[in-house]
């Protein structure tokens, strides 16, 4: 059965010129213990369909949706209260900025803490000793000092090392990550991706990862989702998707990349359409 | 240091930059060495990409070679002459030979100017060329970029980050350079739109012979653009050769964990990684 399951959500905002579409008609779901990557260019509504989920979108956003279930429970029409209970205990988030996810003015540690004294109701005592826990489990070197630095003192792996620290402090079934990977340098990178994969075989979490890297979605998922301008273009399980993509975007998508390059030029997605026009 | 009878384009002999960390009331004035001796040299046509990540040096080398900044040590020399900045303003005519393209078309554009006015600029700048002729040339340049005529009088935030990229490209060619330093100049755009402006810059190479200096932390780019590759690590270069023979054997452990560490999107390898899931699963 499925985790995360939403049937034809839509989400609309309104501008100034009108109503904007950013999702259109999107199904997603996600099984326990599964890695779905949505993959898309600036536009393509992956961000905004996870958001919605979490409820964190401005309220000029309107979403509607047939089904929206976590654990088959309808998540829809939630209260605040009872929104606060699943997310951030059951369903976590991590986003692409970690410098910038974190607040200056404490320390990692007292974030942290504070994170589990809230949702966990662990004492001063218990949160500081699960905060170290954590601290090793992401990697993080000599956590007894580490954990009173603020974010400045930290560099942008650590930084996201201790945002997953704190999104895995409850251990959550759902994990969402919203390209996490793509302000850090490809070392650093790989090491927050095994991290990921690792914690999410560990604990048998769901995962979500949102990227525009067909890169990252190769070395990660189990199965992807490609979509472009707020409509999903395919859905598929990552061999298949790679070996016989189905969709021309997504074929457009693959040759693209440089490492694809044959020949002096790179076959744009543009190209691609304006082939398919023709044909 | 090269085969070639002509002098290369752009040359680096043992380019040193140090930058002055001040002295505060707990630490001592000291100096942080940012470039440690990198020898390099480019040949007319040929593209060197120095790779490497945050905080190797590669965007001082890059500010180096555009004569935005002067090195602390070593010698620059640009078509067989040494140039000082420290010693010596730079005249038009070597201004006009080296240009630079940065990473983000969005903090490169005055938001108030016109697209036209960001073209001609150069040419009042370094040129006594008149209005008319100025105009015709960045007419002409707007649709060597792939724009159409009718963006010439729109504004920066008018376009998307592609077309952006375009105009920042567009405006270094003005003054006809040979040498273009482009500084991560497809990282933050779209694979899709990143694929047309590596045409694009394909395209204007061949056209234009120009040399270019390409920094990247994108090995697949790199592999994609590059005729000579530099791996810079620390203010180091702790690699250097073609592209042939730097990605079909890295020597130097840097270059081979910069390799490893580069996700790869090859069908046999996704295999692999799938099956090596389900026996940990079964297991």
């Amino acid at each position: 059965m499925a985790l995360l399951n939403i049937k034809n959500l839509t989400v609309k905002f309104a501008t100034a010129t009108g109503s904007f579409t950013a999702v259109d008609g999107i199904d997603v779901h996600v099984d326990r213990g599964e890695v779905l990557a949505i993959v898309g260019e600036s536009g393509s509504g992956k961000s905004v369909s996870m958001l919605a989920v979490m409820g964190l979108l401005p309220d000029t956003a309107t979403i509607t949706a047939d089904e929206m279930t976590y654990d088959g429970r309808d998540i829809s029409n939630l209260s605040d209260a009872e929104r606060r209970h699943l997310i951030g205990r059951e369903i976590t988030m991590i986003f692409q900025e970690p410098i910038a996810s974190l607040n200056p003015s404490f320390t990692v540690g007292f974030q942290i803490e504070e994170v589990l004294r809230l949702n966990l109701g662990l004492s001063r005592r218990d949160a500081r000793a699960r905060a170290l826990e954590l601290f090793r489990a992401v990697g993080i070197p000599n956590p007894e000092t580490k954990i009173d630095a603020y974010p400045h003192q930290m560099s942008g792996g650590q930084c996201q090392r201790v945002m997953i620290a704190m999104a895995i402090a409850s251990n959550p079934r759902l994990l969402i990550a919203d390209e996490p990977t793509t302000a850090l340098d490809v070392t650093i990178q790989k090491q927050i991706l095994d991290l990921l994969m690792k914690l999410q075989e560990d604990f048998g979490m769901a995962l979500i990862l949102i990227t525009h890297d067909m890169g990252v979605v190769a070395e990660t998922a189990d199965r992807v989702v490609v979509q472009y301008q707020g409509k999903k273009m395919e859905e598929a399980d990552v061999l298949s998707l790679f070996e016989s993509p189905q969709h021309p975007y997504t074929r457009a998508l693959l040759s693209a990349l440089p490492e694809h390059a044959t020949g002096d030029r790179l076959p744009t997605v543009s190209d691609f359409f304006s082939q398919e026009v023709a044909r | 240091m090269t085969a070639s009878p002509i002098a290369p384009v752009v040359e680096g002999r043992g380019i040193v930059q140090d930058y002055a960390v001040p002295g505060s009331l707990f630490a001592r004035a000291g100096k942080v060495r940012a470039l440690n001796g990198i020898d390099f040299a480019v040949d007319k046509g040929k593209t060197l990409a120095i790779v490497g990540e945050s905080g190797s040096g590669k965007s001082t080398l890059a500010r180096i070679i555009a004569l935005i900044d002067a090195p602390s040590g070593g010698e620059l020399r640009i078509d067989d002459h040494t140039v000082d900045l420290s010693r010596k303003r730079l005249g038009p005519a070597l201004r006009s030979k080296v240009q630079m393209v940065f990473q983000n078309p969005y903090g490169s554009l005055n938001p108030r100017q016109k697209i036209g006015n960001v073209l001609m600029e150069p040419l009042v700048i370094n040129t006594d060329m008149p209005a008319s002729e100025r105009r015709d040339r960045a007419e002409a340049m707007i649709r060597k970029v792939g724009l159409q005529p009718e963006h010439f009088n729109r504004y920066p935030h008018m376009f998307s980050g592609g077309q952006r990229q375009r105009i920042a490209i567009a405006r270094a060619l003005m003054l006809n350079p040979s040498l273009l330093v482009l500084d991560e100049p497809v990282s933050a755009l779209d694979l899709s739109v990143q694929a047309q402006v590596l045409n694009l810059l394909a395209d204007l190479q061949d056209e234009f012979d120009l040399t270019y200096v390409f920094v990247s932390h994108d090995l697949s780019v790199v592999r994609y653009i590059a005729d000579e590759v530099m791996v810079i690590s620390k203010g180091e270069a702790v690699e250097q050769g073609s592209r042939e023979a730097l990605f079909a054997d890295p020597q130097h452990p840097y270059t081979r964990a910069l390799f490893a560490a580069t996700p790869v999107t090859d069908v046999a390898a996704i295999r692999a990684r799938v099956e090596r899931r389900k026996a940990a699963r079964a297991g």
